[in-house]
């Protein structure tokens, strides 16, 4: 087969180098040992803390660093402490705790089969707990599958949760979607979807109304690392920067998209708070599992966007310890190694260590929680399951399908419902 | 009035009205849009309920989803059909979804204005037909007014509709009704009974369609622009067909389409979009599963052919007045 351009296989070419194309490889697959030398981790308290309405161009630095707090020893060092009182650090200890003991339980219902799916966050609890603590409760999260720890920290009900889990007749979304996928307006949680990163530019809006409106809400969004490469990042990006819209964007860069590592969303040449420099957006990196960095620069955010000085793009360096989702099994692309081997530690086992190194916390005081919690997620459990659970009949009326599509049912929808009743009706069902 | 005319007096009504509706859109706010559908509404209204945006249409229809969300009634423009293919995904999966997935917790009442259709030498990428993307998507309503006096009161119906509408323009009728004939000087809406637009409030509800012509011979179902170029070539041919302008095609109107084949016995359907699985499909079924035994030839439909949009072949493949005669001769044969 001949090429115009001559650029036939096995031809002679002309006298430049072949080109190569690069795939990104992880450091460790199955077998290998875990590898995180590449990691740059400075040390806690290094970064500096700007004025919250500094200019994007002046804070550049901010983007490449790792705001850190607690320190190895426990201690609270540096300008990002938000220096909390010893009653709000052993709530959001108590919060992380009690989201770990629900995805546990959760987890384990999937594997008895009382419901399809699950999805953790273990590992990435302080993301969700210190954000949702940081901001006012009447501000709008737009989520992604992985911050269930937002609701727990606005104290929402776990069988409420557990209902949508279950699919049951308590399910206030009435068994149409994918457990986890959560919808809570009252607690400005905001309906869940599977499209990747459309929740971007929807938060963006949000916050855009709310400015237009004149309100003094603001909005907080969350993507995974893997979703920055969808179009949606970079058409929230354009818009927040554009209008200055009052909006937190949340990227929880916790290594892995399913199986793909973070170099397929461009984590080798740069970090993701560094999206935030093109855009002309403030960009702050900080130490995912350090709740207390986590809570300074979600409250550093709102301040700024309150301030009306604009949006910010926090990368939370993180990593996710479990599987994907039930439907996942890492140990077959990734080193098992990997999750104890996580330089940023545990963000539990870090705000316990500091608790305990201020003297108000113990081990016998956090061993009796973590029994308390289990009990308390076991009888939310056993509450939600009395409204059923997936498949064992207690679900909604089937006509319910039909309804909410539109605001008002139109006649081929009221058809097709009439059908499928009497077609199950003449089955004698 | 006309449609553009109309078209502005609706979003002027609406957005004085409800200080809830906002409009957006690439070179919507301080040019008053490539086609002046917004002209001077910026200016009345202000930035904060008329602007510019950037040019993605993900992020507007996306930004439109949460400015619903937190309570407004966002009217985005996508500035022409063709290019409103990057938003699907939040029309799709975002828009029409969020109230069935969150029980109704979230809405999106955003009205989506795009100007459609071929007729202009617009070539691959300015002539586009997408409806039957749209109506194949449950949580969306379609609309397509064919005078300028609809175009107003169905877009007031649809901004005020709860549901997330798409408000499909047919371009080439924007200045004047297109009968087909394109080698004829082009005429104006002016004279036109239904370019006598009201000033004021009005509305046309979503889910009726007008008979343009009553008649007895056979029912002929089209939209938009083909309304005109039906109506033309049936005065020409003589032939006493009912017209239907179906003004919604989601909620169609059922009963409307399903008396009328009933009292002619033929029908045949007339659109500018490609025909494999356009929207003529779904009339032909719904007409055939409840008027078969009133039918006395087959249904035909007379559409674009399933190729992109050509621009120097334009008329031929437009469905313009030698097609639909053709088509109305043989089911008038039998």
């Amino acid at each position: 087969m001949s090429d115009p351009l001559g650029s036939v296989e096995g031809q002679a070419r002309r006298n430049l180098p072949s080109l190569k194309l690069h795939v990104p490889e992880p450091p460790a697959r199955p077998g290998e040992a875990a590898d995180f030398t590449h990691f740059d981790i400075p040390a806690a308290g290094a970064q500096p803390r700007p004025d919250e309405t500094a200019q994007p161009a002046d804070m550049r630095d901010m983007a490449y660093g790792l705001v850190r707090v607690l320190d190895d020893g426990g201690q609270a060092v540096g300008p990002w402490d938000p220096r909390l009182p010893a009653e709000t650090l052993l709530k959001m200890l108590r919060y992380m705790a009690l989201t770990r003991a629900f995805d546990a339980r959760m987890f384990r219902a999937q594997r008895q089969g009382k419901t399809s799916f699950y999805m953790k966050s273990t590992g990435e609890e302080a993301v969700s707990i210190g954000a949702a603590m940081a901001l006012s409760r009447d501000d709008m999260c737009f989520p992604s599958y992985r911050q269930q720890g937002i609701l727990i920290a606005r104290d929402w009900s776990l069988v409420d949760m557990m209902n949508q889990i279950y699919s049951n007749k308590g399910d206030r979304m009435k068994g149409r979607q994918l457990p986890i996928m959560y919808s809570a307006r009252e607690a400005g949680f905001f309906s869940i979807s599977g499209n990747l990163t459309t929740q971007y530019p929807q938060a963006v809006g949000w916050a855009m109304a709310s400015a237009a409106k004149g309100d003094t809400r603001i909005a907080v969004t969350w993507c995974g690392e893997g979703s920055t490469a969808e179009g949606d990042f970079h058409s929230a990006c354009t818009f927040a920067s554009v209008y200055r819209a009052p909006v937190i964007m949340n990227v929880v860069n916790n290594q892995w998209a399913i199986s793909s590592f973070s170099g397929f969303a461009g984590a080798e040449a740069t970090t993701f708070a560094a999206r935030a420099v093109g855009y002309g957006i403030a960009g702050l990196r900080v130490d995912g599992n350090d709740v207390l960095a986590v809570y300074a620069a979600t409250r550093w955010a709102a301040d700024r966007a309150r301030a009306n000085a604009g949006p910010t793009l926090i990368e939370h360096f993180t990593y996710r310890v479990e599987g994907h989702s039930t439907s996942d099994d890492p140990s077959a692309y990734r080193s098992a190694e990997e999750s104890s081997q996580w330089p940023l530690g545990d963000p539990i086992a870090r705000l316990k260590a500091h608790c305990i190194a201020l003297g108000i916390w113990d081990d016998d005081r956090h061993a009796a929680m973590d029994k308390e919690l289990a009990e308390h997620v076991r009888d939310a459990a056993r509450e939600a399951e009395k409204n059923g659970i997936l498949g064992h009949g207690l679900h909604h009326p089937m006509e319910s399908m039909f309804e909410d599509v539109f605001e008002e049912m139109p006649w081929h929808l009221e058809e097709q419902k009439q059908q499928m009743l009497d077609e199950w009706k003449a089955a004698g069902l | 009035m006309n449609m553009i005319q109309a078209i502005n007096s609706a979003l002027d009504v609406m957005m004085d009205r409800d200080p809830d509706v906002v409009v957006m859109g690439e070179d919507v706010g301080y040019f008053g849009g490539v086609f002046r559908a917004t002209a001077g509404l910026q200016q009345k209204y202000g930035k904060n309920r008329v602007f510019d945006t950037p040019i993605t249409e993900c992020g507007i229809i996306g930004v439109a989803v949460g400015m619903g969300a937190y309570g407004l009634r966002p009217v985005p423009e996508i500035q022409f059909a063709d290019y409103i293919y990057p938003a699907l995904d939040q029309l799709v999966s975002e828009a029409a979804r969020l109230r069935y997935r969150s029980a109704g917790e979230f809405v999106s009442p955003m009205t989506v204005r795009s100007p459609f259709g071929g007729g202009i030498f617009g070539g691959q990428t300015h002539s586009q037909s997408p409806e039957g993307i749209f109506t194949h998507v449950s949580g969306v309503k379609t609309v397509i007014p064919s005078t300028p006096y609809d175009a107003k009161g169905l877009l007031i119906a649809a901004i005020e509709d709860n549901d997330p509408t798409i408000f499909f323009e047919p371009k080439r009728i924007y200045n004047g009704p297109f009968d087909g004939h394109y080698d004829t000087p082009a005429k104006s809406w002016a004279g036109h009974a239904q370019a006598q637009v009201p000033q004021g409030y009005y509305r046309i509800p979503l889910g009726k369609a007008r008979t343009t012509r009553a008649g007895e011979a056979l029912t002929i179902l089209c939209y938009g622009t083909m309304v005109h170029v039906v109506e033309n070539t049936v005065a020409a041919m003589g032939v006493d067909a009912e017209i239907i302008d179906l003004r919604t095609l989601v909620p169609l109107d059922i009963e409307a389409i399903e008396a009328s084949v009933r009292k002619t016995g033929r029908c045949l359907i007339v659109h500018e979009a490609t025909r494999t699985s356009g929207f003529g499909a779904e009339l032909l079924a719904q007409v055939q599963e409840r008027c078969f035994y009133h039918l006395e030839a087959p249904i035909e439909r007379v559409t674009g052919f399933d190729t992109p949009y050509p621009h120097s072949l334009e008329w031929a493949y437009f469905p313009g007045p030698v097609r639909i005669r053709e088509a109305i001769t043989k089911i008038m044969k039998d």
